[in-house]
């Protein structure tokens, strides 16, 4: 098996496979993740394969779910926990943000914390309350933490795979309306650095910087103004905790314009970090204010309003021409 | 609210209101005792224990030893040396009992009051304080004894005592994990998620309570309408309930305990009902919350008192053994304040050390950051 077309939640499976076969440490866990395969079947058939053993399925208790994942940690297994859905994440929250983040810096370094948390988030897929949400900034917030989110097919497989080896405690979010987009997976490459951005496609007017599920957003917004004979650069950041400045501001320093797009709320989200970041390092190469679109300071919307809320081809445009009018 | 919701609202049946902390539904203790409080040995049908002499003292030189480290800790911190300190006195026997019930491949998750239990782990006793004088928030090493962090954030080491005892299952080891919390931890969500997998999993992992009666002013019957030992019913799996100043008690029934977790029979709840003869804390005030004559009732219970009366009584120590004690005692006090006070301040740049195992870019051009900062003061300064 090389190079072959694959949904994102396949190439999730694929990984999850491939990481349970290399390393006999490697436990999946969390709620349905056994006999269903978890709700959105990236966990399908692994159990059956792999045994109950090593694929866990879990009491209804994210707080259990992470902290014991901590404790298997601490006995030398490598957790990949599922929070079934974004906005159940947070009963986990005091285990994630006060135990996994910390527990490597209180012991001076003398024990890790291989744990990833896999979490399904954003909206687009029509769901009802709390099933929609982009809580990535209040992981990235959090010392001790990393926090990555792949785009596509190949980088759902291969940034899993590395966050499994990791060391650290991952938060790994999974857009969940690109999860049946399929698209090609290398699973012989040579992946790159897990942190680093990848220049998507090239331009010269303006950088459009996303990650996740407005990744494929922006490709389009840049295929659009094309059109128009605008040449936007779009960046897949790939990582909000690290985040790889050095791309962003390389690209920046070409373009002079920089939007950023996510689907999490505006207001104190990583745009605001990227913009305040940009500011300080590329301020004259800078033809105009670093834009945000996002999504509005408002509880995430019911699904009837979501196209209103989310960042689309539209709004993106918007901003686009806002930054190129100054 | 208006006034048709008022009138509509059904009259409160005031005579038969109870007070919110009314006591526990049974309030009686059903404790498993071996000592009494005046030293009397004393039979239980389920749980007995034959120790030497030697053992004896043994027991009783921790318990001594224990007392002595922790009255060092709070006089440090009244004289400044330790930021907080958080005294054990009065919860000897619950943890020396239970701490020296383990076997060495057992792994302990303690609170941040287990200094008792450390001690039976081997660890240094300076190494506790580090992060009471707030050089570190922990620092030592796990694995070196078996005997986790000290977990500030109440009830969360439950959970950790779980998954490490889920993991010591799967490994097919005959080892066993004890978790230490309180009974302001049992109202704690991540306490009862603990029993829920540690009972569908048969994780091999034993609660140990210190009910020692107050979390900070809140009293137990804040904290449960039912003993607490009796929780573990619910969850399907034995909870009991130990005289928690009875050394000899806490050590037996830890150890029945203990050995059931390794046999596979998953987990129990031990309930040590005993007593905090200090404050929660050094920045706590008990006269506030509570009164003389218990804390009164309780002295008259003191783990020390009743196995020195025994050892006396049943001539497994003499006055020689008590002298060279006090002598040690006074030696362990002085090694432990030199300690303190040799402590330094971490290096300004430790800020940055071990945030990642893996490294992070933010923390290295943080890291950087700071130190042309600190160095520019060196400059201004040539």
């Amino acid at each position: 098996m090389a190079a072959q077309k694959l949904s994102l939640a396949k190439a999730l499976n694929e990984s999850l496979r491939k990481a349970l076969e290399t390393d006999p440490k490697v436990l999946i866990m969390g709620e349905d993740v056994g006999k269903l395969g978890g709700v959105f079947r990236v966990t399908d058939g692994l159990q059956k394969d792999f045994g109950e053993e090593r694929v866990i399925d879990t009491p209804l208790a994210e707080s259990g779910i992470i902290g014991t994942a901590i404790g298997l940690a601490l006995r030398g297994y490598r957790p990949v926990a599922e929070i079934q859905f974004d906005g159940f994440v947070f009963p986990a929250y005091d285990q994630i943000v006060t135990q996994l983040a910390k527990m490597h810096a209180r012991a001076l370094g003398k024990i890790k914390m291989p744990v990833v948390i896999r979490i399904p988030y954003g909206g687009g897929i029509g769901a009802v309350e709390h099933h929609s949400e982009s809580p990535e900034a209040l992981f990235a917030h959090v010392a001790g933490l990393k926090v990555i989110s792949p785009s596509n097919s190949s980088d759902a497989y291969w940034m899993l795979q590395q966050a499994i080896q990791s060391d650290d405690p991952v938060i790994f979010f999974e857009p969940k309306r690109r999860y049946w987009d399929k698209s090609e997976v290398d699973t012989e490459a040579i992946p790159g650095p897990l942190h680093t951005a990848r220049v998507v496609k090239e331009g010269s007017d303006l950088t459009l910087a996303a990650y996740g599920p407005m990744v494929k957003v922006c490709t389009e917004a840049a295929a659009a103004a094309a059109e128009e004979g605008k040449s936007l650069e779009v960046l897949d950041l790939r990582s909000m905790s690290p985040i790889d400045f050095d791309t962003i501001q390389k690209s920046v320093e070409k373009t002079g314009r920089l939007v950023v797009v996510h689907e999490a709320p505006v207001f104190y989200g990583s745009g605001a970090e990227i913009a305040a970041r940009i500011t300080e390092r590329s301020f004259y190469h800078l033809e105009s204010p670093v834009l945000r679109v996002g999504g509005f300071h408002s509880p995430y919307p019911p699904a009837r309003l979501e196209e209103e809320y989310l960042p689309g081809l539209d709004r993106v445009l918007d901003a686009v021409d806002r930054s190129l009018a100054y | 609210m208006t006034v048709e919701s008022t009138a509509a609202r059904k009259p409160r049946r005031s005579s038969k209101r109870v007070s919110a902390a009314k006591k526990p539904l049974s309030s009686e203790p059903q404790l498993v005792q071996l000592l009494s409080p005046e030293g009397q040995r004393v039979e239980h049908p389920d749980y007995s224990i034959d120790l030497t002499s030697e053992e004896l003292r043994g027991l009783y030189r921790d318990m001594v030893l224990t007392r002595r480290f922790d009255a060092e800790a709070t006089a440090l911190q009244r004289q400044g040396e330790l930021g907080l300190w958080a005294s054990l006195l009065g919860q000897e026997a619950a943890q020396i009992g239970s701490g020296r019930a383990l076997d060495d491949d057992d792994y302990v998750f303690p609170t941040y009051r287990e200094h008792g239990v450390a001690w039976c782990r081997g660890v240094d006793p300076t190494n506790l304080l580090g992060m009471f004088r707030g050089v570190n928030h922990g620092g030592w090493d796990p694995n070196s004894n078996n005997f986790h962090l000290y977990t500030i954030v109440i009830g969360s080491q439950t959970l950790h005592a779980t998954g490490y005892a889920m993991g010591v299952a799967k490994d097919g080891a005959d080892s066993a994990v004890i978790a230490y919390f309180g009974d302001g931890a049992s109202s704690q969500g991540d306490v009862a998620e603990s029993f829920t997998f540690s009972a569908v999993y048969n994780a091999p992992v034993v609660f140990f309570c210190q009910n020692n009666q107050w979390a900070i002013s809140e009293p137990t019957e804040r904290q449960s309408r039912v003993p607490l030992y009796q929780r573990a019913q619910g969850y399907g799996f034995p909870g009991v309930r130990v005289d928690g100043n009875d050394v000899l008690a806490c050590l037996a029934v830890t150890k029945w305990a203990l050995e059931r977790a390794r046999n596979g029979e998953g987990p129990t709840l031990v309930e040590a009902f005993t007593y905090r003869m200090g404050a929660h804390t050094t920045s706590d005030d008990p006269t506030k919350y509570r009164h003389d004559d218990e804390r009164a009732a309780w002295e008259a219970k003191d783990p020390i008192l009743r196995l020195r009366t025994l050892l006396t009584a049943e001539e497994h120590a003499d006055e020689a053994f008590f002298t060279a004690l006090d002598e040690e005692s006074d030696v362990l006090a002085k090694r432990v304040r030199e300690a303190v006070r040799a402590m330094p301040d971490p290096d300004h740049m430790a800020i940055f050390e071990h945030v990642y195992a893996d490294g992070h870019a933010l923390v290295d051009e943080e890291r950087a950051q700071f130190a042309a900062y600190q160095a520019s003061f060196a400059e201004e300064g040539n």
